[in-house]
């Protein structure tokens, strides 16, 4: 078990500067995130979720707005917050432990907390694998190593900016009970950007709705529902049709 | 959880082959023979020293691959296999070469050489190749190992850092694409010996290639890279080590043939204009003497020296860079 993180986030503005003029991304967003919590943020592609997770990772200060993790002001990276990408991001010159164990060699850990590699690669069954190359993993296979790289760290917050938006749909379901089994079993907090709504409402607990960009939480839905979910829990089909009205998909209702 | 399990390369389906004669290795060896024949049996147009030696070796490469047809090209001789055409269009052109020169005397002399009086200059003249080549490789080694380095520091810099690459960018982009040849006159009145120049001068046609190759190979690191080492912690000079710089490193090798390439054209041109020994010196000093048939030996050795260094770097490469996938052979 890790020592779950909790999350405060209040009147967060960020932009980006383009070509000389800036381009608004966040507007005033609030989130509060209980320790061992799992919160989704949907929304339209290239709203601003992506950004708003960098922010809480400590990649970026964002432009106004205070951001606290267990009341303490975030101020840059910290490997108790682990954001996973999109992309797993592995590195082609290093084997699939090496990647692994890349948050103890950058910490100075890897001689005494070395054993930590293969328990996270045996938690996410690619013990096997240690010595490949990402070149010679398939697409769910790299997510999982980038997973492993994560936990390896012991992160009290995970931060997954769609992790699993790239892969195949079977795998894709595959992997969103599996990662639902390790929140549940390792108590971590997990942050969750998706633009998938069945994603959302099988991960989370709470999600967060958030408008085309400039990003604002439009609304936000409480998923009363014990894990593990099942897709067609008639709950979960209503709240469905919900949120995608909200998003003004009536239509795909 | 568990990985979808993905079939490993399955074991090469070897099969016992019946014995076969290799033709490729019979025809060749017949042709070397006849080679050998014909060095032999027809006297020479004039005295040469080597004839019975040229004809010996040509004999016992032809008989050995005859055996070695017959028998079928057994166990590492297997590895022959594709060079039969080659080895044939060799002992045709060994023919060729012999009867235009030593047997009918139709190439004016001296500048056309037979290949009995180019063996002569290796048995004759073994010592003093040997010295030259240990004299260039000398001369060339610390000079590119110094460029070499002093590139790749450089690059990183660059790279790296915006406040490098403000004042290093121009720099490099007005003085780089000199041809270190052009520093010639400068370089040997600057340094006190006409080594230090050699050095120096080599050591500038590597820098070049390899600063700017490290260079771009270390700014087209994917951000997404350093983000994820980042969020778990790591500090710049990590990041230099551990990510920018194997990131870069196939581009690294780029600029390392390519130093390599002009690094022996400063060497031969340094050889020739002041350093008194090496193959450059060698070749300088044999045409001044009318010995071209040591003048085409040297080029030969010289030959060989190259691709023998190139070999062994696209072997490092090789070994630094076995996780890439299709990588070009040399």
């Amino acid at each position: 078990m890790v020592n779950p993180i909790g999350l405060r986030l209040r009147g967060i503005h960020h932009a980006f500067a383009l070509k000389g003029q800036d381009l608004p991304v966040l507007e005033d967003v609030d989130l509060d995130v209980r320790p061992g919590g799992s919160v989704a943020l949907l929304g339209p592609s290239g709203c601003g979720k992506s950004t708003l997770l960098r922010l809480v990772a400590g990649l970026e200060p964002p432009r106004r707005g205070t951001l606290e993790a267990d009341g303490a002001p975030i101020t840059g990276p910290d490997p108790s917050r682990v954001l996973m990408f999109q992309d797993p991001t592995l590195y082609p010159w290093r084997s699939v432990r090496a990647n692994a164990a890349l948050g103890l060699e950058a910490r100075g850990l890897i001689r005494t907390e070395g054993a930590r590699v293969d328990d996270a690669l045996r938690l996410v069954g690619l013990h096997e694998f240690a010595e490949a190359y990402p070149h010679q993993l398939s697409g769910g296979m790299a997510q999982r190593a980038a997973l492993a790289r994560a936990l390896v760290n012991r992160p009290g917050l995970l931060l997954l900016d769609e992790p699993l938006g790239k892969l195949d749909s079977l795998t894709r379901l595959k992997m969103q009970e599996e990662l639902v089994a390790l929140w549940q079993r390792e108590g971590f907090t997990t942050l969750l950007v998706t633009h998938d709504v069945e994603e959302a409402l099988l991960m989370a607990e709470r999600v967060l709705v958030f408008s085309p960009r400039p990003a604002r939480v439009v609304s936000e839905i409480a998923v009363d529902r014990p894990f593990p979910r099942h897709r067609d829990d008639p709950h979960l089909v209503a709240l469905r049709r919900e949120v995608l009205e909200t998003l003004g998909l009536r239509e795909a209702a | 959880m568990s990985a979808s399990a993905e079939a490993g390369p399955l074991p090469a389906a070897r099969e016992a082959r019946p014995w076969r004669i290799w033709a490729g290795g019979g025809i060749a060896g017949l042709a070397w023979l006849a080679a050998a024949a014909l060095v032999l049996a027809w006297p020479d147009a004039d005295d040469y020293g080597r004839t019975e030696l040229l004809g010996g070796i040509a004999a016992t490469v032809g008989l050995l691959l005859l055996l070695a047809g017959l028998a079928g090209a057994p166990g590492p001789i297997a590895r022959l296999r594709p060079a039969g055409p080659w080895l044939v269009a060799l002992a045709a052109g060994l023919i060729a070469w012999e009867l235009v020169t030593a047997k009918l005397d139709l190439l004016p002399r001296p500048f056309f050489v037979a290949p009995q009086a180019l063996l002569e200059v290796f048995t004759d003249d073994y010592a003093k190749l040997g010295d030259s080549v240990l004299h260039s490789l000398l001369l060339l080694i610390p000079g590119y190992l110094l460029g070499a380095t002093i590139g790749f520091v450089t690059g990183v810099a660059m790279g790296w850092s915006r406040r490098v690459g403000y004042w290093a960018h121009p720099v490099l982009r007005l003085i780089g694409p000199l041809p270190a040849t052009a520093w010639l006159p400068i370089a040997f009145f600057a340094f006190s010996t006409s080594r230090q120049a050699s050095t120096f001068l080599i050591a500038l046609a590597t820098f070049f290639p390899v600063a700017v190759l490290t260079w771009s190979g270390v700014a087209s690191v994917a951000g997404s890279f350093y983000d994820v080492a980042r969020t778990m912690g790591a500090r710049p000079w990590f990041l230099i080590r551990k990510v920018a710089v194997p990131a870069a490193l196939p581009s690294v090798f780029v600029g390392l043939f390519m130093g390599l390439g002009s690094s022996f054209s400063v060497l031969v041109v340094a050889e020739m204009m002041g350093v008194k020994s090496g193959l450059g010196f060698y070749m300088q000093w044999s045409q001044g003497w009318a010995a071209y048939a040591n003048v085409y030996a040297a080029l030969l050795v010289l030959a060989g020296m190259c691709t023998g260094l190139v070999t062994l770097l696209f072997r490092v490469r090789d070994w630094k860079l076995a996780w890439q996938k299709g990588v070009v052979r040399w």
